[in-house]
């Protein structure tokens, strides 16, 4: 599923036109990932929390040369899905 | 920041839309993106990530209160990817 079959289950379940669908899609994620770009979490209820974590530079190796190289610190995002989430797909 | 705080912020972004209905449609959002994944899909936001299934395999575990041990059985679990343009983003101030 991508973002255009998104637009077509809100024009289904919502009605919603698929021109303001996308636009409404797109507005949201570009939100979140603003939201996220300043190190804030976001807590969806009954979806999950995404969380943006800080990694520690570390000693990393080249698994193709084996030369030691430095990996910098940086900042990851990370998805904890809800409970609610994980209950509904354990069994698929 | 909350569901309904981000919900605010992007009526405000939105013209012509109630808070209300925004509401809705960004429900309908996250629960279709769950549908998906209960049927066993996986959904593709470009930019932003991908959602789908990873499996986990059977383990025994212990109950910590009696110490008895318990077969805990194979299931899948919501696995998010973050997409490049996000990765990259959230790296750029550092």
């Amino acid at each position: 599923m991508t973002k255009a079959d998104l637009a077509d289950r809100l024009y289904e379940k919502v009605g919603l036109p698929k021109k303001e669908a996308t636009a409404i899609i797109e507005t949201l994620f570009d939100s979140m990932k603003g939201i996220l770009a300043e190190g804030e979490s976001i807590k969806i209820t009954g979806f999950g929390t995404f969380l943006v974590r800080k990694k520690s530079s570390r000693k990393g190796r080249n698994p193709k040369t084996g030369t030691e190289l430095e990996i910098e610190q940086r900042k990851v995002v990370s998805f904890k899905p809800s409970l609610q989430f994980k209950a509904l797909v354990e069994k698929v | 920041m909350t569901k309904s705080v981000l919900i605010e912020k992007i009526a405000q972004k939105l013209e012509g839309l109630s808070k209300k209905q925004t509401e809705v449609i960004i429900e309908t959002i996250f629960e279709s993106i769950k549908d998906s994944l209960a049927n066993g899909g996986k959904v593709e936001v470009r930019g932003f990530g991908n959602f789908r299934l990873r499996s986990r395999n059977a383990r025994k575990a212990r109950n910590p209160k009696t110490g008895e041990s318990v077969d805990v059985p194979p299931k899948k679990v919501p696995y998010f990817k973050v997409g490049k343009d996000l990765r990259e983003m959230v790296n750029r101030d550092l």
